[in-house]
C-alpha cells in the first residue's frame, strides 16, 4: 500500500520537476536578446578622415565607441594596444568603464580619459592610470579592410591581438 | 459537520459567522493580539510603512494607466503626458516619487530601533530576517522604478548596477566568478534598451510588489508567536496579562489589546506623519526628483556626476572606496551581514542599546558611520573624500567583523 502510494509521489514528482526545468528554460530564454538585436551587431567605420588626437565617438551594439588617431607626440603612441591602419597609428576601445560601464571624459591636454562616476583614469591606449577599473578599455572585435573598420567580425589583426592578450 | 441555522437572516453577524467566521477573525487578528504597554512612538513605524506601501500601491495604479514602457514614450508618457495632461497626474507622480524616498527613511528608522532594543533575538529572528528580506525587495523595486521614467539618471543606473552582475574580473580565481553573459542576458540587449524597460516594467508592476506582499505577510506572521519586544526587552508572559486584561484589571496589565488600544496610538503618528509627508508631496517633492532625471536617456554620454537616491549612497560609497573585486565583496558583506545580525549578537541581554555597555558605542558608531558614508556618497571621488570614504567603508566592515566578540564579552543583565 504505502510502497504503491510512494511510487505514485515519486512519479509524481518526476514529472513535476521535468514541467518545472523545462518551464525554468522556456523563463531563461524568453529573458535572452532578440534574434534582432544579435543580428545588428555590426558597424562599419571609416578611418581615413580621421584628425590626430581628435576622440571620435562611434556607436556600436548601442555602446559608444572611442575612435582616435594617436599622435607621435602622445606618450602612450608607442602602446602595444594602439592598432595599425597604414603608417597610422589608432585608439579604438569601447567608451565604457571597465568598472561599472560610465563614459570617460577625454581631456586632450592632459592626454587622458577620465571616468565622471567612480573617478577611474585611463591613458589614450586605454591602459588605467588610477583604480577602481580593474582592466583597460576593452577593445571590440574588430576587422580591417583597407581605412574601413568592420566592428563585431575578428579579423587578422584581431586574433593576432588577442594571441598577445592585448584584448 | 458544520451547523446552518435555517433561520439566520442573510448577512447578518450570525449568518456571516456561520459562514465566514468574522467574529473568530477579528478576535484572533486583533481584539486579542496583545501589545505591550511599555512602548514608545517607535512602535508605530510598521503601520506607517504599511500605510506607505499603501499609498505606493494607489498612486502606482493611477500612474499605470499613462505610463508607457517603451524607449521612445517612456519619457513623455511621464514628463508630459502624466504630469500636463492627465487630470491630477502630478499629484499621483509626486505622491509615489515622496514615497518612494520616505519610506526608505522610515525603513532605516525602524530597522535602527530593532537593533537599539534588541528586538531581532530570542524567538524574533524571523521577524528580523523577515525584515531584511523586505528591505532587499524595496531597493530591488525601488531600482526598477527608477529606470522607468527613461531619463539620463534612470538609464546611467541601469548601465552600472545590472553592470555589477560582470562578478569579479578575469584575473581573479581564474575567471570562475566572471559572468559576462549575464550582464546581456539581464538586459535581453548590449545596453539598456527595450527589452531592458519592458522587464523591468514588468519587475516593477507585478513580480516584485506580489513578493512584497507575501514578505508582508510574513513579516506580520513572525510577529504572532513571540509579539513585539518592549522599552526594556523584558519578557512579558502574554497569556497570564491577557488574561488580567480580559478580568477588568487593566492597569495591573502590562499589555494592551490591538484594537482598539494600541490602534488609536498608532493613528495618532500615523496622523502626525500624514502632515508630514503631504507636506513634502505639496511643497517639497523636487528633493525626490532629480533634475538630472529630466534630460531623456542618452546612451552616447554619461552625465558629468551620477550617484544613487540618498538611502542607496552608503552601499554606494562601499562600492566605489575599493578598486572593483575587492569592492564587490565589500559590497556584498555589507549587505548580506545584515541577514545575519540575529546570529553574530552573541549575548543573551534583550536591552536597549543604553543598558549593553560596549554594545551602545558599537551602535551609535553603526549609526555615525552610516550617516557619513551616505554624505561621501553624494560628494565626487575626489581628494580627500576618497580617503575619508576609505576610513568610513573600513570601520563599517571592522564594526560587523567586532560584533560577535564585543557581545560575547557582555555582561549578562539582571542574572537573566
Amino acid at each position: 500500500m504505502s510502497d504503491r502510494r510512494d511510487f505514485m509521489g515519486m512519479a509524481l514528482g518526476a514529472f513535476a520537476g521535468l514541467g518545472a526545468l523545462g518551464a525554468l528554460y522556456a523563463a531563461k530564454r524568453t529573458w535572452d536578446p532578440l534574434p534582432s538585436v544579435k543580428a545588428g551587431g555590426f558597424t562599419t567605420i571609416d578611418l581615413s578622415g580621421a584628425k590626430e588626437n581628435e576622440l571620435n565617438t562611434e556607436v556600436w551594439r548601442g555602446k559608444p565607441i572611442f575612435v582616435m588617431k594617436v599622435g607621435k607626440n602622445n606618450p602612450a603612441y608607442n602602446d602595444k594596444r594602439l592598432i595599425k591602419v597604414g603608417n597610422d597609428r589608432f585608439f579604438i576601445a569601447i567608451g565604457l568603464c571597465t568598472h561599472l560601464g560610465c563614459i570617460p571624459t577625454y581631456f586632450p591636454e592632459k592626454n587622458k580619459f577620465i571616468c565622471p562616476c567612480h573617478g577611474g583614469q585611463f591613458d589614450a591606449a586605454g591602459k588605467v592610470l588610477k583604480a577602481p577599473p580593474p582592466k583597460p578599455l576593452t577593445i571590440p572585435p574588430f576587422k580591417l579592410e583597407g581605412t574601413k573598420m568592420v566592428l563585431g567580425e575578428e579579423g587578422k589583426e584581431y586574433k593576432e591581438m588577442k594571441a598577445q592578450k592585448l584584448v | 459537520m458544520a451547523h446552518f441555522d435555517p433561520n439566520a437572516k442573510p448577512f447578518t453577524k450570525k449568518w456571516l459567522n456561520e459562514r465566514l467566521a468574522i467574529e473568530t477573525i477579528e478576535r484572533v487578528m486583533s481584539t486579542e493580539y496583545w501589545i505591550p504597554k511599555n512602548i514608545n512612538f517607535l512602535w508605530a513605524m510598521g503601520m506607517v510603512l504599511a500605510a506607505t506601501f499603501g499609498l505606493l500601491l494607489i498612486s502606482g495604479i493611477f500612474l499605470l494607466m499613462y505610463y508607457i514602457p517603451t524607449t521612445k514614450e517612456a519619457f513623455n508618457s511621464v514628463n508630459y503626458l502624466i504630469m500636463s495632461q492627465v487630470g491630477y497626474g502630478w499629484l499621483w507622480r509626486h505622491i509615489h516619487a515622496v514615497a518612494a524616498s520616505v519610506v526608505f527613511l522610515i525603513i532605516y528608522i525602524h530597522m535602527f530601533t530593532g537593533i537599539y532594543y534588541g528586538s531581532y533575538k530570542k524567538g524574533r529572528e524571523m521577524i528580523w530576517i523577515s525584515g531584511m528580506l523586505l528591505f532587499l525587495t524595496f531597493s530591488g523595486e525601488a531600482f526598477a522604478g527608477y529606470v522607468l521614467p527613461w531619463g539620463q539618471m534612470s538609464y546611467w543606473a541601469g548601465m552600472v548596477i545590472t553592470n555589477l552582475f560582470e562578478g569579479f574580473s578575469k584575473d581573479f580565481l581564474g575567471g570562475a566568478l566572471n559572468f559576462p553573459g549575464l550582464v546581456e542576458w539581464i538586459r535581453g540587449d548590449y545596453v539598456p534598451g527595450q527589452a531592458f524597460i519592458g522587464r523591468f516594467f514588468m519587475l516593477h508592476v507585478v513580480l516584485m510588489p506580489l513578493a512584497i506582499i507575501g514578505l508582508i505577510v510574513l513579516h506580520f506572521g513572525a510577529l504572532r508567536i513571540p509579539h513585539v519586544n518592549n522599552q526594556d526587552g523584558e519578557e512579558i508572559d502574554f497569556e497570564a496579562e491577557a488574561e488580567k486584561w480580559k478580568a477588568g484589571k487593566r492597569k495591573e496589565s502590562k499589555v494592551i489589546p490591538f484594537k482598539p488600544v494600541f490602534l488609536s496610538k498608532d493613528v495618532f503618528v500615523l496622523s502626525i506623519y500624514f502632515i508630514f509627508f503631504f507636506y513634502l508631496v505639496f511643497y517639497h517633492f523636487e528633493f525626490a526628483m532629480d533634475p538630472v532625471n529630466f534630460d531623456p536617456a542618452d546612451p552616447l554620454k554619461t552625465p558629468p556626476h551620477i550617484y544613487p537616491e540618498w538611502y542607496f549612497l552608503w552601499s554606494y560609497e562601499v562600492l566605489r572606496a575599493f578598486p572593483k573585486n575587492p569592492g564587490l565583496v565589500a559590497f556584498g558583506f555589507v549587505q548580506a551581514i545584515l541577514l545575519v545580525l540575529p546570529f553574530l549578537d552573541r549575548s543573551p541581554n534583550v536591552a536597549p542599546a543604553s543598558k549593553r555597555g560596549p554594545f551602545k558605542i558599537w551602535f551609535w558608531l553603526l549609526l555615525v558611520d552610516m550617516v557619513i558614508l551616505t554624505i561621501l556618497g553624494k560628494l565626487p571621488p575626489e581628494g580627500i573624500f576618497t580617503i575619508l570614504g576609505k576610513i568610513a567603508a573600513y570601520t563599517l566592515i571592522a564594526l560587523w567583523i567586532a560584533l560577535p566578540f564585543i557581545t560575547k564579552a557582555e555582561k549578562p543583565i539582571g542574572g537573566r
